[in-house]
């Protein structure tokens, strides 16, 4: 039951960094138009269960993106024939999210400089 | 920007989001019972895993909004309903407020209008004028000119005076009018232009009455002439003459002196065709006013202050018979010599306004802390359910900035109307005052600000009853549980506040005794029964030689009206009448060299009639009153005041028949001596005087004094009827004495009319303070009280019970308000005559006052806990 599975424990959870989380939705996105419900499975089985998106997080973030207009949204009906409000990236959403990309290896890459300071990373 | 659709879109954004929501949990629900759950497990499980749905769509609509802004929109709405269910309370504390900061907006206004606000000429700052009365015989215009051309320090110098009264006649409504007499620099030197026309200049200045002309103020203009354009080259007459509109001064410009509008303005060259003082005479204080110029760059007030007394020493040493010159002061133009008095006035007033504001402040901190004791249980739940305390907090400091802004803008409104109709005010018919006050934004911004203020200072009253609640204990107390402690920070308010209040009522009452003990005090002649008629007989054509022959069968005449005890004459004005009092040097019998600095006093010194002390009710101390017989062929006699005897001749019983000279070096005998008087102010020290028989000195203009018990009314009419049967073609001005003296009698006036209404408002802050306490106490204890009567207390128990407490913080108050107020009276003597703390009369009445106060505050809230009924009160809850 792999929703309901906590893949991390309490005491070793950490939060993620601010903007990862949208980040993750505008490329889920990128893939494929899905619905709020189908972000949160896509993005578990994509982190290998790592990840575990919450709602009362995943929400307020699409209203973000809806607000910052880098997603939109329609009604309409799922493959499984329910009825659905489906998300959409926008041209401004794929701009953003290759701007977002972009810094985040760099930043990924400081990090790992600095925790491994022997090894030069050649990219 | 599309944050505007947003807010008509929000409703149906939030309705996709609660539907999204309710899919999510339904797919959720679903999936779980596909993989084996029962449905109402399932159901449990979904809802389990997404947490609280409520505070997500909160979180998700919170995207969408300005969180604080809506919050505090929350507040606002919360807080009006929480206002609109306790009225009563909120009336009182708009309306307390209301009068507290209208009471220093006014007082603003005053200080904004009066001292804040420069003159409305270009570069005023730099413009300094030399300080009227510091020295009688300094400010004349041969004096000025000397001042101009020798001076180092201004770049020019005018100098103006004042033409009160004169008849300008227009061709059709010949009327009073009030003008400045200027010297032609005087435009120049303010750096002003003409709305029309033009102004004179110094090249228009060819010698005495050369110079014809007047400007027109913009408002006589409009009044007067309907703003016609056609009006400069017309010709008017002033007293008779004939002079010609050449311009109109821009609108706005009123003269240099801030709480005076006059009419005109004129050449000062011209102003002895007008009866006013001639330009020729050094020894004089009534040729100019005041002079006046802009600093040279780099000069300083310090220098130029120098400057003027060198140049003053060296005039005294040149014309040392005219001239004795002590110092000269520099003030800002605008206020003259008045600004140290205006100054002393409003700050007085801005305290006490201020106090008022504190008073309040206070009433509705003891308000507010109640008004929270009551909601302790709505506070307790809220802090319960999660609410945190700054949250709270919030929401209470909201209540009190609704109420002090309800406050604020009611009490501007008030002092705006009150501040109009004060601009237009003309207290005295014959002064042309005008009070420049004008509402501004300044004004508004004051409004706002106290009202801020006074909002965060009874708001913060109930914060720490907030921070302390335990909720839990609250909550399971019930409702007769209370935040706070039992002598609570609403007790200590509530001394403050009497204390406050008694200050205020004190102080009003020393005021009013001061103003009718200086009504009432000796001004060395009786007021009452007694009407003046001015006669100025030049403007009939009598000169100086015909003059006393006239005058003498005038005062026979008023004579024979039936009722009339005594009839007597004063050349020029009778003492007391506001800036006319004229002082000359007199010289021991000894003294050969004239010179000022010799002098052995410089007393006031009067022109009279026989039979004029027994008209004005001087009581002669020694010796006897002029008789027809000093005239000009009898030597020389005067009769002198108690002072005047005692500073030259050591007693009163000394003086008679013993000599002194007068400024012109004749020697004058004292035939008699008077009762001291007051002769320029109210306020003055003892000052000596001098009478001499108007027959050796005469002079056309006069005021007749007719003392008689009959109505003041038929008196005037019968003594016009006489006087016009002498010669019809005199004019007669007659009115009361007391009303003569009325401008010397304003400030005391004004200032106890102000301190009056600061104690009533005072007054009714207290009655509103301890009314709230003993209304409140006895509410909070109504069911107490029922038991008791229930149980046999006696009427008076149950009236200790309920207001002892209110009663003994009022005492407490008022006792420590008495002391304080009495220590600030000091402060009060500055500005209102005779104003003394040590009088047993305003200490009674204060305590009386303060007594009274209680009674009525506590009357109601008394009757109410009399009327329990404790049947019904138990039967309740």
């Amino acid at each position: 039951m792999p929703v309901l599975n906590k893949p991390m424990t309490e005491s070793n959870a950490r939060d993620l960094f601010p903007g990862a989380l949208e980040m993750m939705i505008l490329e889920s996105l990128r893939r494929q138009p899905a619905h709020g419900y189908a972000l949160v499975q896509h993005i578990q089985q994509r982190s290998n269960n790592l990840l575990q998106v919450e709602e009362g997080s995943l929400y307020p973030a699409l209203q973000r993106l809806l607000k910052a207009k880098l997603v939109k949204a329609e009604w309409g009906v799922s493959s499984t024939n329910r009825r659905v409000r489906t998300y959409q990236i926008t041209a401004a959403g794929l701009r953003n999210l290759e701007q977002q990309i972009s810094s985040f290896e760099r930043m990924f890459e400081g990090i790992s400089l600095v925790l491994n300071p022997g090894k030069s990373t050649a990219s | 920007m599309d944050w505007i659709p947003q807010i008509f879109r929000r409703n149906k954004i939030y309705n996709d989001l609660s539907e999204e929501i309710r899919l999510h949990m339904e797919e959720c629900t679903e999936q779980l019972m596909r993989e084996g759950m029962s449905p109402k497990e399932a159901e449990r499980q979904a809802r389990v895993a997404f947490g609280n749905p409520t505070l997500l769509a909160e979180r998700s609509r919170e995207v969408w909004q300005w969180p604080t802004l809506e919050s505090i929109w929350a507040d606002l709405r919360f807080s009006l309903r929480q206002l609109r269910r306790s009225r009563g309370i909120t009336i009182a504390a708009v309306f307390t407020l209301a009068l507290a900061i209208g009471a220093n907006a006014i007082v603003f206004g005053l200080m904004d209008g009066l001292i804040l606000r420069p003159l409305n000429v270009p570069q005023s700052e730099n413009l300094y004028g030399t300080n009227y009365g510091n020295n009688p015989t300094w400010q004349s215009y041969p004096n000025y000119l000397e001042l101009r051309d020798r001076n180092h320090s201004f770049e020019d110098l005018a100098a103006f005076n004042m033409v009160l009264g004169v008849g300008l006649d227009t061709g059709k409504d010949p009327s009073n009018a009030n003008g400045f007499a200027t010297t032609g620099n005087y435009f120049d030197i303010l750096r002003i232009r003409p709305m029309l026309g033009r102004f004179f200049h110094a090249s228009d200045e060819r010698g005495p009455n050369s110079a014809p002309y007047i400007v027109l103020t913009s408002a006589y203009w409009h009044a007067h002439f309907q703003g016609d354009p056609g009006v400069v080259g017309r010709q008017v007459r002033l007293d008779q003459h004939p002079y010609t509109i050449i311009g109109v001064a821009p609108p706005g410009f009123q003269g240099t002196i801030s709480f005076l509008a006059p009419d005109f303005f004129m050449p000062i060259v011209n102003q002895e065709q007008l009866g006013v003082d001639s330009l020729n005479t050094r020894f004089t204080e009534h040729s100019i006013f005041e002079s006046l110029g802009h600093l040279k760059q780099g000069v300083t007030p310090a220098q130029a202050v120098a400057d003027v007394n060198a140049v003053s020493a060296y005039l005294e040493k040149t014309y040392p018979k005219q001239i004795a010159h002590k110092s000269t002061a520099l003030t800002r133009e605008g206020l003259t010599s008045f600004a140290p008095a205006a100054l002393g006035f409003v700050s007085a007033l801005m305290l006490l306004a201020a106090l008022i504001l504190l008073a309040a402040c206070a009433n509705l901190g003891s308000l507010f802390a109640a008004h929270t004791a009551d909601r302790s249980r709505e506070i307790a739940l809220r802090l319960a359910l999660g609410s945190n305390r700054s949250r709270i907090l919030r929401q209470l400091f909201t209540e009190a900035v609704l109420i002090s802004c309800a406050g604020g803008t009611l009490g501007l409104i008030a002092s705006m109307v009150l501040l109009r109709r004060l601009s237009v005010w003309q207290p005295m018919p014959d002064v042309p005052i005008h009070l420049p006050v004008s509402p501004d934004a300044k004004l508004y911004l004051v409004a706002l600000g106290l009202a801020l203020v006074s909002a965060l200072l009874f708001g913060i009253v109930p914060v720490r009853q907030v921070l302390r609640a335990n909720p839990y204990e609250i909550v399971k107390a019930g409702a007769s549980a209370r935040l706070g402690r039992r002598i609570t920070v609403r007790d200590v308010l509530l001394v403050v506040q009497i204390a406050i209040c008694a200050i205020l009522v004190t102080s009003s009452m020393v005021a009013v005794r001061g103003l009718v003990r200086s009504l009432h005090s000796n001004f060395g002649f009786d007021p009452h029964n007694t009407m003046a008629a001015g006669v100025n007989l030049v403007t009939a054509g009598y000169n100086l030689e015909r003059a006393p022959a006239m005058q003498r069968r005038m005062i026979e005449a008023l004579q024979t009206i039936h009722g009339v005890e005594s009839v007597g004459l004063v050349n020029g004005y009778p003492p007391l009448v506001y800036t006319a009092g004229e002082r000359e040097n007199v010289f021991k019998e000894g003294t050969s060299d004239l010179r000022p600095a010799n002098a052995a006093l410089l007393p006031f010194h009067y022109q009279v009639s026989p039979g004029y002390f027994a008209a004005a009710g001087t009581g002669l101390l020694a010796g006897r009153d002029f008789s027809w017989q000093d005239d000009k062929n009898a030597p020389a006699v005067a009769v002198i005041n108690r002072e005047f005897a005692r500073t030259i001749f050591g007693s009163v019983s000394n003086a008679v028949g013993r000599n002194f000279k007068l400024h012109d070096g004749t020697e004058a005998r004292v035939v008699g001596v008077v009762e001291d008087g007051k002769y320029m102010s109210l306020t003055e020290d003892q000052q000596a005087a001098m009478f001499l028989p108007f027959l050796q000195s005469p002079s056309t203009s006069a005021y007749l004094m007719v003392r008689s018990d009959r109505d003041p009314q038929e008196l005037a009419e019968a003594m016009r009827y006489k006087i016009h049967q002498l010669d019809a073609s005199l004019p007669v001005e007659t009115q009361t004495w007391t009303n003569l003296l009325e401008p010397v009698m304003f400030p005391s006036r004004m200032a106890t009319l102000a301190l009056g209404v600061m104690g009533a408002l005072g007054a009714m802050l207290s009655i509103t303070g301890i009314f709230g306490m003993a209304a409140y106490l006895v509410s909070k204890r109504l069911r107490e009280l029922g038991i008791r009567m229930a149980l046999g207390a006696k009427k008076q128990e149950v009236l200790q019970a309920a207001l002892g407490r209110p009663l003994k913080l009022l005492a407490i108050g008022s006792a420590s308000g008495l002391v304080l107020g009495l220590l600030a009276t000091k402060v009060l003597a500055y500005i209102v005559y005779q104003a003394t703390p040590r009088d047993p009369l305003v200490l009674a009445s204060v305590v009386l006052a303060m007594l009274l106060l209680g009674l009525l505050a506590t009357w109601i809230p008394a009757q109410r806990a009399l009327s329990v009924n404790p049947l019904i009160l138990l039967r309740e809850d």
